[in-house]
């Protein structure tokens, strides 16, 4: 990440919550509508906070349920304005019916999700088992690792989501607590910086006027659906270059830039790499300094956005090394994590390295920096293989030794 | 007030749509329509109304409509009138039209969230007692006693058709104290239309329950919806009611002919056994006596006295 220049925002220590508060505040939406959930909570309550402060011009529909919060917000928007919503663990899952509604639809929704353990057990800590299983709903997802992210990918998740090559919706992913409670330091962008970088909005989709009478949501025979299917598909491709151009575009205007779909960090020459997701790459770069300072040719790739999945941009960047690690927070059981998943996929057609899952941190258990440490030893040691081959490690699982 | 022979000639649901003959739903939309113009949102569920109205390419609405799910028709038209609001356009009606199972069960909690908050909506629920578009299966609406295909007939103790009665959806909206709760009926339209008027014209939650009768469903002739629609009110066993500003008033009180009448030419009702007949009769009564209850309780005010 590129530190921050001097810009027209104000820079105050607050929590991830906050920060996306600020970040959907700034970015004008008509119409916003949720329901509390923990972690999520502090959001709405901000954005409550700064309607009544009048510092916020929106509808605000405190709701019922989260799947009326998205319904609600997907009608606003098919009405032709900006919305926001927010939403973590139980509160996605009850939002996966309306889901599916928003991307056949071009309605470029944006949500942050707070990532937290889905029932059951019963727990509020992060896991990232909530957003991954909605991979297939034509959201885009991006996963942030700290208070400013969340606030700066709000802004550029509007940006993406609403040009007229992708109007395909996004979430924008922080980790429990780590993310949505931990105060930071975060340059909470102004307005007029804001609406520079995100105008007002003007939909290009269909929308429902009385003066231009038209259907949205119809019904279809077999005849049509294919073709809809089709030009989603084709929308999520062209997102992957968007995103990029929006983040550098982000970088010009603010100071600070995200590296797209992927981040690196000392990969150039590594011959061992790691993925990471959310708030472990912290962890994980500390972990690259400490190997590195011991020799280890190791190398850190943070994913950012998990659909589009970058297949290209992850392709080219372990292009050298003899293995890799992929970190997951979420299981698809008797498999394996999703990134791990998606990873093999990615790099199947050119790679022959082993690549090797790990699975830590589950339940918002702490991931540490010897559990980051084990996952590099492991994919070294698996890059003597030096062929193709698979396998899946828990890390810190009580009564597994990894 | 509009009459019936002052209804625009022009449409705003047009011909051409693909409702099953005498379909009470679709009549339904069609008055509704009429009165409420061309400046007018519709939000409809997936349900009968979606299928035979707006099946790609086709549409039969010359207004802009929406489907997003089965259970959100409130919150949609909702989330539909908030943008309207933030646009500049308060002016435009916002309509939601749900059969009974969108509305009395799967769409409850929606419909009731958006009560609450007095969201400034028209809800029109086209009443026909059962899930007509999935062929037929018994709703929280359907009547008791009444053939569904999941409440077939048998020897077993459940084979005697729906055991349970009517969910009485406009009570429950009227706990919500929401501006206007009026139930019509298509066999009563100057009554239908009289409230259809007064709910387009105020502002803040209103709720229509339109009982529309579907002869598929019913088993009964296509030609006899609207006496259906009629009998049901003479007989008692439908209330025409307005809940308005928290006042309740009877809007019609009926003939109380015969319940047996309006069973005999149901087919879905031909199996009932005299002691069934005779549980509908009592249910009919006792519905009457709250009804009377609630009138008098809840019914205008006298006007203050002034010394």
């Amino acid at each position: 990440m590129i530190e921050a220049k001097a810009i027209s925002g104000e820079r105050r220590m607050v929590t991830g919550d906050y920060a996306a508060a600020w970040g959907a505040m700034v970015s004008r939406p008509q119409v916003i509508a949720a329901y509390p959930i923990t972690p999520q909570t502090m959001i709405i309550e901000h954005l409550s906070e700064f309607l009544a402060a009048k510092k916020l011009d929106a509808e605000l529909m405190r709701v019922e349920s989260e799947h009326s919060a998205l319904s609600a917000v997907i009608a606003a928007e098919a009405t032709g304005v900006r919305t926001y919503t927010a939403t973590s663990s139980q509160g996605l899952a009850l939002m996966h019916e309306p889901l599916f509604v928003a991307p056949p639809m071009h309605l470029p929704v944006v949500m942050s999700v707070v990532n937290r353990t889905v029932a059951a057990p019963l727990g509020i800590w992060v896991e990232h088992n909530d957003t991954m299983p909605q991979r297939d709903t034509g959201w885009m997802q991006v996963y942030v690792e700290d208070a400013q992210e969340a606030l700066d990918m709000v802004l550029q998740a509007y940006r993406v989501a609403e040009h007229r090559e992708v109007e395909l919706p996004m979430m924008v992913c922080m980790d429990a607590f780590l993310v949505s409670h931990t105060i930071e330091s975060v340059d909470l962008v102004g307005q007029e910086s804001a609406d520079a970088f995100l105008p007002a909005y003007k939909p290009v989709h269909a929308y429902l006027d009385p003066e231009r009478p038209l259907v949205l949501g119809a019904a279809s025979p077999p005849e049509y659906i294919q073709e809809v299917r089709w030009e989603t598909d084709l929308r999520m491709r062209k997102a992957a270059e968007i995103l990029e151009d929006v983040d550098r575009e982000f970088g010009r205007a603010f100071g600070r830039s995200y590296g797209g779909a992927l981040e690196t960090y000392r990969l150039e020459d590594a011959e061992v790499g790691l993925v990471t997701l959310g708030t472990v790459t912290s962890v994980a770069r500390d972990v690259v300094d400490l190997l590195r300072d011991q020799g280890e040719k190791v190398g850190l790739l943070k994913l950012r956005y998990f659909r589009p999945f970058p297949a290209e941009r992850l392709r080219d960047a372990t292009e050298q090394l003899h293995a890799l690690g992929v970190y997951d927070r979420a299981v698809s059981f008797g498999v394996g994590g999703p990134t791990y998943i998606e990873t093999r996929n990615a790099l199947y057609d050119s790679h022959k390295i082993p690549i090797h899952g790990f699975l830590a941190g589950l339940g918002g258990r702490d991931v540490t920096g010897d559990d980051v440490s084990l996952m590099f030893k492991r994919t070294t040691q698996a890059a003597t293989r030096g062929k193709r081959a698979g396998g899946v490690t828990w890390i810190g699982t009580r009564g597994v030794n990894p | 007030m509009t009459t019936v022979k002052e209804l625009p000639t022009e449409d705003w649901f047009t011909s051409g749509h693909t409702a099953c003959p005498g379909c009470g739903g679709a009549m339904t939309v069609r008055i509704a329509m009429k009165v409420l113009g061309p400046n007018t949102v519709v939000y409809m569920p997936a349900s009968c109304l979606l299928i035979f109205s707006d099946m790609y390419p086709f549409n039969a609405f010359r207004v802009p409509s929406l489907q997003v799910l089965f259970e959100t028709s409130a919150i949609c038209a909702s989330g539909i009138k908030r943008a309207l609001k933030r646009l500049g356009k308060e002016d435009v009606t916002v309509v939601a039209f749900a059969g009974d199972g969108g509305t009395a069960d799967i769409g409850m909690q929606a419909l009731s969230g958006a009560a609450e908050r007095n969201e400034d909506i028209l809800y029109i629920c086209y009443d026909n007692e059962a899930y007509m578009n999935t062929g037929i299966q018994r709703s929280g609406t359907t009547p008791f006693g009444a053939w569904t295909t999941t409440t077939p007939l048998g020897p077993g103790s459940e084979g005697h058709g729906k055991g349970e009665f009517k969910k009485d959806v406009p009570r429950i909206m009227m706990a919500h104290d929401v501006p206007y709760v009026a139930t019509a009926s298509l066999g009563f339209p100057a009554d239908l239309l009289k409230k259809l008027e007064k709910a387009k014209a105020k502002r803040g939650f209103r709720y229509l329950h339109v009982l529309s009768p579907c002869p598929v469903g019913w088993r009964a002739e296509s030609d006899r919806t609207v006496d259906l629609a009629k009998m049901a009110v003479e007989t008692g066993i439908f209330t025409l009611m307005e809940y308005e500003d928290g006042v309740f008033r009877i809007s019609r009180e009926p003939r109380f002919t015969p319940v047996r009448e309006y069973l005999q030419v149901q087919g879905r009702f031909k199996h009932l056994t005299d002691e069934q007949v005779a549980t509908i009769e009592r249910w009919v009564k006792e519905k009457w006596e709250r009804d009377r209850a609630l009138a008098k309780a809840l019914g205008p005010k006298p006007l203050p006295v002034t010394a």
